[in-house]
């Protein structure tokens, strides 16, 4: 009986956490955590951190992937699909809705509508302009880095066809950076086994 | 077999979305708008629909285009349509299932290994470029108008709503209610 429960609680808590939270990504994070390590208590603090870790360390939705592991942590993929349907269940049906109603044509040719966004798009593109200093900041991006998000930027604004995938700059990003941490090590590594040599060698 | 299209769209999106909502969004643009299925002035209202709307710009976007896009492509049943969201939201979450079913515990082993590590630090640099060319796409004449005035007026909209979201903590959905605001007292 008492696993019959675990699923439905599980699709309830998140989808009180998708319903209420707006912006997505971080602002559910907190929400996840309070409810499902102090609420509900299946997970404990540290193995929550563990598992938003693996979380964040995965491409795609944050929020789905931490409520996909959550659930995956507590009964498998039956839990993982409880908890995913409840994070999506709420934005799924207010953006049907939306989509339902306020057709693309709608917005085009309902002048009040029309008016209404002709302002938003502006401050929607400073909304994005936002993160990208913010991340900078956090990423502690600095003189000698900051070439990269530059030209990143600029290639895929550039619609060159193939230059112009943001694919191409993740996989690249993944690959250098893996790189260029190796050689790091390795000199490190190698300059410590220079010193000890040095001092046997004395 | 626009189905099969967006399939394959939102399943690259799902399995590339590095770095969170705003991140992915060039991506998306690129696979969205790139063919055809909605207008870049649709995909900046999708945006701003998402930001004043719970849940992740990832779900929502999916939801919106998978209902828009074979109604775009001539389908007029809306079932059609509803049919079209369902499959792309399904198809947006559906590598988070597999990444975390298959990789987590191998991440959660090697998460301090040279090679995870090396990897999250070259893709930093480039998740900030992501955003940034999001941005940059969008800086055109579909969200900033082409006559002179509506520019100006653009450009003062969008240094308010920078300035307001960088220096101040009011939220995000208010400068949005606040610009939409403007543009009814303005263009009406």
């Amino acid at each position: 009986m008492k696993t019959d429960r675990i699923y439905s609680q599980l699709f309830a808590s998140f989808v009180r956490i998708g319903a209420f939270t707006f912006g997505g990504g971080w602002a559910m994070i907190s929400l996840i955590e309070r409810e499902v390590v102090e609420t509900r208590k299946w997970i404990a603090r540290e193995e929550f951190l563990d598992l938003l870790a693996v979380a964040q360390s995965l491409p795609g939705i944050l929020a789905v992937n931490i409520s996909v592991a959550v659930g995956d942590r507590l009964r498998g993929w039956k839990g993982s699909v409880a908890a995913a349907m409840g994070t999506i269940m709420p934005c799924f049906l207010i953006i049907l809705a939306i989509a339902i109603f306020l057709t693309p044509e709608l917005i085009q040719n309902n002048p009040v509508v029309s008016a209404i966004f002709r302002g938003i798009r502006p401050a929607v593109v400073a909304l994005i302009i936002a993160p990208v200093v913010t991340t900078a900041k956090a990423s502690h991006i600095g003189w000698k880095t900051v070439w990269i998000p530059v030209v990143v930027a600029l290639l895929i604004w550039s619609h060159i066809p193939v230059i112009s995938n943001p694919i191409l700059y993740i996989v690249l990003g993944g690959v250098f950076g893996f790189i260029w941490l190796r050689r790091q090590e390795r000199l490190l590594t190698m300059r410590q086994i220079d010193k000890k040599e040095k001092e046997e060698g004395l | 077999m626009i189905y099969l299209r967006l399939i394959w769209s939102y399943l690259k999106i799902g399995l590339f979305g590095f770095g969170g909502g705003y991140a992915m969004l060039s991506l998306i643009e690129r696979e969205i708008v790139g063919p055809g299925w909605i207008t870049e002035k649709t995909f900046t209202d999708i945006v701003a629909i998402s930001q004043m709307t719970p849940g992740p710009i990832g779900i929502n976007s999916a939801t919106y285009i998978g209902y828009a896009a074979p109604l775009q492509a001539g389908f007029t049943n809306p079932l059609w349509g509803v049919l079209g969201s369902v499959v792309c939201t399904l198809v947006v979450v559906l590598p988070s299932f597999l990444l975390v079913a298959y990789t987590s515990h191998f991440i959660a082993r090697h998460k301090d290994s040279v090679a995870i590590r090396g990897i999250f630090m070259g893709l930093r640099p480039v998740v900030i470029g992501l955003i940034a060319s999001a941005a940059l796409l969008l800086m055109n004449a579909e969200n900033f108008g082409s006559e002179t005035f509506e520019i100006w007026i653009s450009v003062i909209i969008a240094i308010g709503a920078l300035a307001t979201v960088l220096f101040t903590k009011i939220h995000p959905i208010l400068v949005i209610l606040a610009s939409g605001l403007a543009g009814f007292l303005i263009y009406y």
